[in-house]
């Protein structure tokens, strides 16, 4: 930074204060909400937390919370890979509102999500009534979990890949066509290699949010402990019942989790940054 | 997956335009795509649709506007305002920062910036309410100062605020990035104040990511409610956000009340979802996507 080349805000007096008012404002609301969760976690010591998190109902809403990911995230691995790929590879008219289609999730209240699930799929909903009469009931019950669940976490992997893979191109997958490849061998040698770190930076974040989800959850899930109770949920009713502690035990594993997706991602960039330092030869699509 | 992969393979080319369709799947890949949208979001959509059509315009009316609803959108539209304002000029400091100077934690700074995404808005809820209660870590600061932050329409500004930062930083860091330092340079060579080239040379080229930022924000704290049941105490007239008296109403079993109001939120999130596709499209060309 010599006097030749000065831009905005490079005066050493200018570049502290900012850092400072910035870093102080975000220690105050991002890094010490983190520190608290796991103080308070703590805070009545280590047999106390761990025998909050091996409680009967906590352990149950461990494992129903798992069991939700672990059927969303696939689910939304395919169709968010099938999604890029026929928006960044092919021109068709409405691939545009196709996009902006994905992203109505993120705009969605997460109460309303909740409540388009139970409008249609409810006891009084015209598909719930039918699949009454055939002793089928998704509301309130574990599949209703899992559909809101899907509907809330369905843009992530899509938004991941989409801008990557459009800025990639599709000459190399061309080149594989040309050589007379077939489409799986071209996806699993070609296209797969390129997009890997989006794609678990996309699986990553679809966890974090299907494993965290409340609001829409809370609305289709009927809070019965031990049954249809994920740990989201579960921390909800701790707290009303005054069990803070407790609470902050089960919010503690969510934090860990949350972390943990920070971590991946930290990565994901580190390693996505790297080729195209190393490689000269990328081609600028 | 395997077999059908090859089905795309040969002459789709029904809507051929300027690029010729040589690679397989389309029709696999667009196939469970549109069968995915419509089953999940359209689907669900259009049940909201019915059900609101089916209760006649006198009674939709008057459920949209009770007087203790109304109070909710004025609540909801003026937290959700504040937190999105703070959170324009906060991101852009952060974003600033991030992309300008190098010092000691950044990288960390940097992961922590999307740590209101990650974490689960109930956590975020009881986080906040335990921070800013009067005998809390920033409670007990607070009420030597006369402000009471939990279970007031200020816990709802905090919790929003706290939801939705990750997409003004997010937003505005990129274009920050891409920003040209040659005018930049010239303007300060040239004599101009930092303020003055900030103003004239920067801010011309960054307020259209600002611009979509705060309302990407304001999307999101329109509709948040996990974070804020747990702070703001819900008094009715008072501290009750708009998704909170959709959730109300269905834990009362009136359906219809509940699709009503969340008619209402639904068209004002995805019209300014639709406006904000539309301004990036038009300003944002190089933030496609992202």
């Amino acid at each position: 930074m010599d006097t030749g080349h000065r831009r905005v805000g490079d005066q050493p007096w200018v570049r502290r204060t900012l850092i400072g008012i910035a870093l102080l404002v975000a220690m105050f609301m991002l890094v010490i909400p983190v520190v608290v969760i796991f103080a308070e976690a703590f805070s009545a010591g280590w047999s106390t937390f761990a025998g909050n998190v091996t409680d009967e109902y906590t352990v149950h809403a461990i494992g129903l919370t798992l069991f939700v990911a672990a059927l969303t995230v696939p689910l939304n691995l395919v169709f968010g890979t099938a999604l890029a790929w026929s928006v960044t590879r092919f021109r068709f008219p409405g691939r545009k509102l196709l996009i902006t289609l994905i992203d109505i999730p993120f705009a969605v209240s997460p109460v309303i999500a909740g409540l388009l699930y139970l409008l249609l799929y409810g006891r009084n909903g015209w598909l719930g009534g039918w699949l009454a009469s055939h002793d089928v009931q998704l509301m309130f019950s574990w599949p209703g979990i899992v559909m809101v669940t899907v509907f809330v976490t369905c843009p992530f992997v899509a938004r991941e890949l989409i801008p990557l893979m459009q800025q990639q191109g599709s000459e190399e997958e061309e080149a594989g066509v040309v050589l007379g490849a077939s489409g799986w061998r071209i996806f699993r040698k070609i296209t797969l290699p390129n997009i890997k770190w989006a794609l678990i930076y996309g699986v990553v974040l679809t966890n974090a949010r299907a494993v965290g989800e409340f609001g829409a959850v809370s609305v289709v899930s009927g809070n019965v402990r031990g049954e249809t109770n994920t740990l989201p949920l579960h921390v909800e009713l701790l707290y009303q019942d005054y069990n803070v502690v407790g609470a902050f035990a089960s919010a503690s594993l969510l934090a860990a989790i949350a972390m943990l997706t920070l971590v991946v991602k930290a990565f994901v960039e580190w390693r996505q940054s790297r080729p195209i330092v190393s490689t000269p030869e990328k081609e600028v699509s | 997956m395997s077999a059908s992969a090859n089905s795309g393979v040969g002459p789709v080319r029904r809507f051929s335009g300027r690029s010729k369709r040589v690679l397989p799947g389309f029709g696999l890949s667009l196939g469970i795509s549109l069968f995915f949208v419509s089953l999940v979001l359209l689907l669900p959509l259009s049940g909201l649709v019915v059900e609101t059509s089916g209760m006649g315009w006198d009674q939709f009316w008057f459920t949209i506007t009770d007087s203790r609803v109304v109070e909710s959108y004025k609540v909801t539209l003026w937290t959700a305002l504040a937190a999105s304002v703070f959170n324009g000029f906060f991101g852009l400091l952060l974003a600033w920062i991030l992309v300008r100077y190098e010092f000691p934690g950044k990288r960390i700074v940097d992961a922590f910036v999307d740590l209101p995404f990650a974490l689960p808005t109930a956590v975020a809820g009881i986080t906040l309410a335990t921070l800013f209660a009067q005998n809390g870590w920033y409670g007990q600061w607070l009420a030597k100062l006369g402000v009471e932050v939990a279970f007031t329409p200020l816990g709802i500004v905090v919790a929003m605020a706290f939801t939705s930062i990750p997409f003004v930083v997010r937003t505005v860091q990129p274009v920050l990035e891409e920003l040209s330092p040659a005018d930049e340079e010239a303007a300060v060579s040239l004599g101009a104040s930092d303020g003055r080239v900030f103003r004239k040379v920067i801010f011309p080229s960054l307020w259209p990511a600002l611009v979509t930022g705060v309302a990407l924000s304001f999307t999101r704290s329109l509709g948040e409610f996990g974070a804020i049941i747990f702070i703001a105490g819900n008094t009715p007239y008072v501290s009750e956000v708009t998704s909170l008296m959709v959730f109300i109403r269905l834990q009362e079993y009136d359906y219809a009340a509940a699709s009503a109001i969340a008619s209402v939120v639904l068209l004002a999130s995805l019209v300014l979802l639709f406006a904000i596709n539309l301004w990036q499209g038009r300003y944002l060309r190089r933030l496609e996507g992202r």
